[in-house]
């Protein structure tokens, strides 16, 4: 659901001593646009900085089922909540595609999913927000998955083979997320006046949330120009976040909802909207941790996953016990 | 040591008539189970009528370092084409 690297505060260096010819052969391949497969030589900075980067990816896709699962069981309608039923699994399915991908490049799954709940790996910021109406579940998908969509559409052309094919899976999926965001806004839009104010309500809460998905600025992000070049990204933050307020800003006006911004207007020269300054102090409070749900997501992630353990426990035992009857 | 369970990779087959191709891997601790993962995780939306995993250590591979003794042979033998010869405006269609 969410790419931009998150972790700033610490570049993969490049390291010294790699063959020239080798790293000229792969610089002159992504130039050309070619795909990196797991198998091929690849900087050590490159294989780095990518499973840093998927894994963070994937354990976003994961966080991201429970501010929406929150709500599987107070959805208004059976459609509505077979609709979020199917959408929450998807997210799961997106994370497993993506932690597949990191494992092509050395990681194992194991240290990933420890990673995530020891608290080291980052996950995106705007999972850490609460899910306080019904509303909420309209803005995710129509603002939150709209802005991943941003994001993950040029990844589908990104230079590591198996992200790339993963990202063509997860696009062809997202637009159905965003689709049933949208109709639940619709459907407030178009209902009493305290929808209306309940689907405003959301709006207000996760427009700026949505916008910092990107990313911090480009000024403020070292890794982009390598990044940029060795075709991890396809374009930058500050680009991406642009597309996605001109796409959206309109979308607001069908659904008769306000941006919650007083400096958003129309400009004509650029032919673009212009849009007021984000608050990064509260960006970066939050990818430190203290997101006002960020303790309650890990904890309810580490929950799940030592509930389940019994059913790993048991499928080893069986496969074992079906080892030793071949054995015998 | 990993703790994780084996890698297998899944093919699928989208319909009757097509190969099986591949579309991504799940851990799971034995074959049987292996499928089970692969259709929650590859064919949620109908992707598949048939599902094939194979353990990802099973697989040999081509070395891509070696690619080009392993490919380039055939690049100058264009007359494996048809499109190689030239045949008399007469001959329609062949």
């Amino acid at each position: 659901m969410y790419t931009t690297e998150l972790d700033k505060s610490r570049p993969v260096d490049l390291q010294t001593g790699e063959p020239k010819d080798l790293v000229d052969a792969f610089e002159a391949r992504v130039a050309a646009d070619e795909f990196i497969e797991p198998k091929d030589w690849m900087p050590e900075a490159y294989r780095k900085t990518l499973i840093r980067q998927i894994s963070q990816h994937a354990h976003s896709e994961i966080i991201g089922m429970y501010p929406e699962g929150n709500w599987i069981t107070r959805a208004p309608s059976l459609q509505r909540k077979a609709i979020l039923l199917a959408k929450v699994q998807d997210e799961g399915g997106h994370g497993l595609y993506l932690y597949c991908a990191a494992e092509t490049l050395g990681a194992s799954r194991d240290e990933m999913v420890d990673a995530l709940h020891s608290g080291k790996a980052k996950y995106s910021t705007i999972f850490n927000y609460p899910t306080l109406t019904w509303a909420d579940i309209g803005a995710i998908g129509w603002l939150v998955d709209g802005a991943a969509i941003m994001n993950q559409v040029p990844l589908q052309r990104t230079s590591y083979g198996p992200y790339a094919r993963a990202m063509v899976r997860v696009c062809k999926e997202e637009s159905f997320h965003q689709r049933q965001g949208y109709s639940i806004m619709l459907a407030l839009a178009e209902g009493t006046d305290a929808q209306r104010r309940m689907a405003q309500d959301a709006l207000n809460r996760w427009w700026w949330p949505s916008l910092m998905m990107f990313g911090p600025p480009d000024d403020a992000s070292p890794n982009t120009e390598r990044s940029m070049r060795w075709r991890i990204k396809r374009e930058t933050n500050d680009e991406l976040r642009q597309k996605f307020v001109d796409a959206t800003v309109p979308q607001a006006e069908l659904l008769g909802l306000s941006i919650p911004d007083p400096d958003l207007t129309w400009n004509e020269t650029r032919g673009a909207y212009d849009f007021g300054d984000i608050d990064w102090s509260e960006f970066y409070a939050v990818v430190k941790g203290e997101g006002m749900c960020a303790k309650e997501r890990i904890t309810a992630r580490k929950k799940a996953w030592d509930d389940g353990a019994w059913v790993r426990e048991a499928a080893d035992a069986y496969e074992a016990k079906k080892q030793a009857r071949n054995v015998a | 040591m990993s703790k994780d369970w084996p890698l297998w990779e899944v093919f699928i087959r989208a319909k009757g008539g097509l190969d099986h191709k591949h579309a991504g891997s799940v851990h799971a601790p034995d074959g049987e189970m292996a499928v089970n993962h692969a259709r929650d995780v590859y064919t949620r939306r109908m992707e598949g009528v048939s599902i094939w995993v194979v353990k990802s250590t099973d697989i040999v591979s081509s070395d891509p370092d070696a690619a080009g003794q392993m490919f380039e042979p055939a690049k100058d033998k264009i007359y494996r084409h048809p499109t190689f010869y030239e045949l008399p405006d007469e001959v329609k269609h062949m």
